[in-house]
């Protein structure tokens, strides 16, 4: 039993970084109507810089997280301004390969300056191990902090899409560009906060993905952002809390896969999973069916 | 009717030029080789040419024709690869002709990418856009972990599988095929660039008579109003299905040229990961969604270009990133197709109307 | 407008193709410039033993992956033989004739592995000190050996690569790994309890994986747990771990590479597992992991033929090189492709042979002499090689203590 709260328990700590990512691409994703490749590259971007801003200039904690959401904003609004938005009348599937250029682009870029070499991330997490039921289930402190900062985010973002003007700029561009456009939404600079925004959890979910799993390589993000992708596609693309359901599920699902059935083979399972649910609910779990126009 | 005839003339004289540019490409290199003038990378790079295109033009079919976003053609490719090797292993101390073990090859490459093809195409096309995406993305991962989790050897007693390593094969004497992560070595070399020529070609006629055939309207016709479509009585699964099926069989056919242009065949995540399906779709939108002949040329460009580049050292990639990036938005941009529609018109002098057919 | 942008590629594809056929002069001017620059720095310098040949020059080359997410393997690989050439040619080369060294990036893939091998043969390459990864060195062998061109894998470690008459290793094959170390925990009594954990998407890992499983009994060895990765899926650990560690063994063995083990006893670390760590010549390098805390490495044992921390001579000269170089510790792939210059340097010697003659004859001379020679470098003395191609050498057993390897015995 203490075995099976611990691997949900790990599966709840991937699945919170997962979550934090996926909400990068769904919020893009609902904007924009584009897949963001590049989204698991920022995500190393921001582990480099909290990295450099940490060890290098010796900046305290909270200084370095925000110098890396910075960076990582100031990234996402320009690459959605050189990259994405000449093409924003274009084909969908063109913006798909510019941002499959662009996650190339950052890849090399950060393996010429930093190197292929990995380096091992130091923690911004400075909790101490809790042990429970006399040491036999350890939470890291890692895992505490992730699961937090998640629901703190997925709740702070529902809060200020339907709270504020700002939000509901937002939702009015997703639901239809020319309408919100007519009432007066600027919709480029809509489009361009929710890029600040999806790049700076970007860079809250590198460090915390380097602070749970401290290794750092210009690939680092690759996998992530893939994973992270398929959580936002199964929890329903577009909407923030299917991102949050979804990553967690995906996290959960892989650890409990690796825990009982076969740690080869999980990768497998988990899409495995991924087909039969969409399968079920062709929308994801918390989708909108999107009706048909005549 | 004159209009018809017109139509029927213009798609067969669009279709000429496509199947007239390989073979004029494939005359110019084979005088090349028989000249001499033909660097060893150009050579070592013919067959992958081949693969590359015959790749697009599969995908073109699912993305360009059928209108469905698929990212695990990678996935096909690998179960065509695969399974026409384990077939030439078996085969290769047989008295069987190369050419003829060869032709088996490929057949079952074909046959077998077509029946995945077929199996997740009943329940995946019912679903759309991006979902469709993840969902054959998934698919091609399944496959990657599978084939590097598979062990198969045969002895006297007859086949043995194992997804956990060559121990559990319980093999007594006898050859292992398949070594998990270790993939088939040795599969023979029988891939060559005439060969690769020739399947491109068929590729190309399957999927360019498909397209102008009765069913390849009933294709477009579904993809362009669904519900149009159905209110006619066309059979929406059934085209659909028949579409990715197709794709998915000439997509194992390049799996098999794959497999047997080289003496190692190992699942990594560059040739049959997700990486490869995205590759294939950047040929794809490269060469404009539903232009076959775009594909085929910028399947061979973009896989020339890294090549090109190698003199750049280490900032190739960097350079081919960057190249990706403004070549899209060179052929997509709205604002660069009017700057460039501008120039053409002055060029010519004249504005051409209508939409052209390709 | 479909028209026009096929034109345009269309005018693209030709202009490559041009660029394609042409690219063999560029290179030949190119060198044919470094010649004439070579030429006279010699007449300068008054160097009269080597001036007469000076304007011919060995051409060797080195290839792995240089991007993607195998580049510090293959950037290892490339550095190692750019310290052992430069120190050959100031030393007066081979024979007399200097070395040029040119390398090409394979992206760890079968096929890019092929592309970047046509293109170091265009340039005129006549022995190969690579690939760096199994894959491609399967790959490249099959195509190498119609040329009958001399490679020297430093680090291709799956059995099947030296298969071909032209390919040769200086590291372990995997399966000599996996029994060595399983001998080796057997005959020192280090465990009876055993649990692994392996790549099993990587030929290297379940290569040695394999064949440990298979001789462990002969040395009294129970496997209790055997616990996977893939290179999908490999950040997080936690659950193998926590098996692992229920399982009860006082050993885990972790054939597989620094870079993952890391990030593997970091986390171990965080739920307070620590049985004894085994790892194999792939682990060397986690202690110069940047910013790791190699207190957590303590006590880890593995077997391995290069030690960067090593106090003899040679091994001295090359680490220190190669920080000046490139700055970090060099890894084993690094000390093995700079013995492969050294080894290809040997036999060429012994060989008498010299550039002037084709890549065929090189070739063969070059194998003729692997069959007698002897080698002493910085991954292992006295090694020699048998006919497949394989090197045998012995493994020094270290264990890490006080942040440094210290000898097991």
């Amino acid at each position: 039993m203490m075995s099976f709260i611990s691997y949900l328990l790990n599966g709840l700590s991937l699945g919170s970084v997962y979550a934090i990512i996926a909400l990068g691409y769904t919020m893009v994703y609902g904007i924009a109507k584009m897949l963001n490749f590049a989204h698991g590259d920022i995500l190393m971007v921001g582990g480099y810089t909290a990295f450099i801003a940490l060890n290098s200039m010796g900046l305290p904690i909270p200084v370095a997280v925000l110098v890396s959401m910075a960076v990582c904003t100031l990234l996402g609004i320009t690459i959605e301004k050189v990259a994405y938005k000449p093409l924003r009348q274009a084909n969908s599937l063109s913006v798909l390969i510019t941002a499959i250029g662009v996650s190339y682009l950052l890849q090399n870029l950060a393996q010429l300056i930093f190197s292929a070499n990995p380096k091992s991330f130091s923690s911004f997490v400075p909790l101490k191990p809790v042990k429970l039921a006399g040491g036999q289930l350890t939470i890291s402190g890692e895992t505490i902090v992730t699961i937090v900062t998640c629901i703190i985010i997925v709740t702070g973002l529902v809060t200020f899409i339907n709270k504020t003007k700002a939000g509901q700029a937002m939702l009015a561009v997703s639901e239809d560009k020319g309408a919100a456009t007519l009432m007066g939404v600027d919709v480029n600079g809509t489009i361009s906060m929710t890029f600040a925004i999806g790049s700076a959890l970007a860079a809250i979910g590198g460090i915390l993905l380097c602070s749970a799993y401290p290794t750092l390589t210009p690939t680092t993000g690759a996998m992530p952002g893939i994973k992270a992708f398929v959580a936002a596609v199964l929890g329903g693309i577009g909407s923030i809390p299917g991102a949050f359901i979804g990553g967690i599920i995906l996290g959960v699902l892989e650890n409990l896969a690796k825990a009982y059935i076969s740690s080869k083979l999980s990768d497998a399972i988990v899409f495995s999973v991924l087909i039969i649910v969409l399968l079920v609910k062709p929308t994801g779990i918390l989708g909108k069916k999107i009706m048909e126009k005549v | 009717m004159d209009k018809v005839n017109v139509e029927k003339q213009k798609i067969f004289r669009s279709n000429l030029i496509t199947f007239g540019m390989v073979i004029a490409a494939y005359i110019v290199v084979e005088v090349m080789m028989k000249t001499g003038n033909i660097t060893s990378l150009l050579k070592g790079l013919l067959v992958p040419l081949c693969i590359y295109s015959i790749l697009a033009v599969s995908l073109n079919l699912v993305v360009g024709i059928s209108g469905e976003l698929s990212l695990g053609h990678a996935g096909f490719m690998c179960i065509g690869a695969f399974t026409s090797a384990t077939w030439s292993m078996l085969m290769k101390s047989s008295s069987m002709p190369e050419g003829i073990r060869f032709f088996f090859a490929i057949l079952i490459g074909a046959v077998s990418a077509a029946f995945f093809g077929f199996l997740i195409g009943i329940p995946v096309l019912r679903l759309k856009g991006d979902y469709l995406a993840i969902v054959t993305l998934a698919f091609g991962e399944i496959i990657k972990n599978l084939v590097n989790a598979l062990y198969f050897g045969v002895d006297a007693k007859g086949p043995h599988f194992s997804l956990e390593d060559s121990m559990h094969l319980n093999m007594d004497g006898g050859t292992i095929i398949i070594k998990g992560a270790q993939g088939i070595t040795g599969a023979p070399k029988n891939s060559n660039f005439t060969i690769g020529v020739i399947l491109l070609l068929i590729a190309l006629f399957i999927v360019l008579n498909l397209i102008n055939s009765r069913t390849g309207r009933a294709i477009m016709a579904i993809r362009d109003n669904r519900i149009a479509a159905e209110s006619v009585g066309l059979n929406i699964t059934k085209y659909k299905l028949l579409a990715f099926t197709i794709s998915a069989a000439i997509a194992g056919v390049g799996g098999v040229l794959y497999a047997h242009n080289l003496s190692s065949l190992q699942a990594l995540p560059k040739n049959f990961g997700y990486n490869q399906s995205i590759m294939i779709l950047v040929f794809v939108v490269m060469g404009g969604i539903g232009n076959i002949r775009g594909s085929v040329i910028a399947a061979v460009v973009l896989t020339l270009l890294p090549e090109l580049l190698r003199g750049l050292s280490d900032y190739r990639m960097l350079i081919y990133a960057v190249v990706l990036i403004f070549m899209m938005l060179f052929t997509s941009a709205p604002a660069f197709m009017q700057y460039r529609e501008r120039i053409m018109t002055a060029l010519h002098g004249k504005n051409k109307g209508g939409k052209e057919m390709d | 407008m479909k028209k026009v942008l096929s034109v345009v590629l269309a005018g693209a594809m030709a202009a490559s193709l041009v660029a394609c056929g042409s690219s063999s002069t560029g290179t030949t001017n190119a060198a044919s410039g470094d010649k004439a620059a070579e030429t006279t720095a010699a007449a300068a310098s008054g160097d009269s033993g080597a001036a007469a040949s000076s304007d011919l020059k060995w051409k060797f080359g080195s290839q792995g992956p240089l991007t993607g997410g195998a580049a510090v393997y293959g950037t290892a690989v490339v550095n190692g033989a750019k310290i052992a050439i430069d120190e050959i040619n100031e030393n007066g080369g081979i024979n007399g004739y200097q070395v040029e060294l040119q390398t090409a990036d394979d992206e760890h893939d079968q096929e890019k592995a092929v592309n970047a091998y046509n293109s170091l043969k265009d340039w005129g390459m006549q022995a190969l000190i690579g690939p760096t990864t199994s894959a491609p060195t399967i790959a490249v062998g099959a195509e190498a050996v119609n040329d009958n061109l001399f490679m020297l894998t430093p680090s291709g470690s799956a059995v099947d690569c030296t298969n071909t008459a032209n390919a040769y290793r200086v590291c372990f094959s995997d399966p000599a790994q996996g029994a060595k170390s399983a001998q080796y925990i057997g005959e020192n009594k280090l465990a009876t309890k055993v649990a692994i954990l392996y790549d099993s998407s990587d030929v290297y890992s379940s290569g040695i994986y394999e064949s440990f499983a298979s001789e462990a009994q002969n040395y009294g060895i129970e496997i209790v747990d055997t616990e996977q990765f893939t290179a999908d899926s490999k950040t997080d650990f936690s659950t193998q771990l926590q098996k692992m560690q229920a399982s009860g063994a006082e050993l885990a063995f972790l054939p597989f590479y620094y870079t993952e083990a890391a990030l593997v006893l970091t986390q171990a670390d965080t739920m307070g597992y620590k049985p004894i760590f085994f790892g194999v010549d792939g682990m060397d390098g986690i202690l110069d992991v940047e910013n790791f805390d190699t207190s957590l490495a303590e006590g880890l044992m593995l077997l391995t033929p290069f030690a960067a921390d090593a106090t003899d001579d040679a091994t001295v000269n090359f680490v220190t090189k190669y920080k000046e170089a490139f700055g970090g510790t060099p890894i084993q792939f690094a000390a093995d492709s700079y013995d492969a210059a050294y080894i290809i340097k040997a036999a060429i010697e012994a060989g008498n042979l010299t550039p002037d003659m084709s890549v065929d004859a090189i070739g063969a001379g070059i194998e003729e002499q692997m069959k007698t020679l002897k080698y002493d470098g910085i991954t292992g003395s006295g090694m020699t090689w048998d006919e497949k191609g394989d090197v045998d050498k012995e493994p020094k057993a270290v264990v890490i203590k006080d942040g440094v390897y210290v000898s097991a015995e």
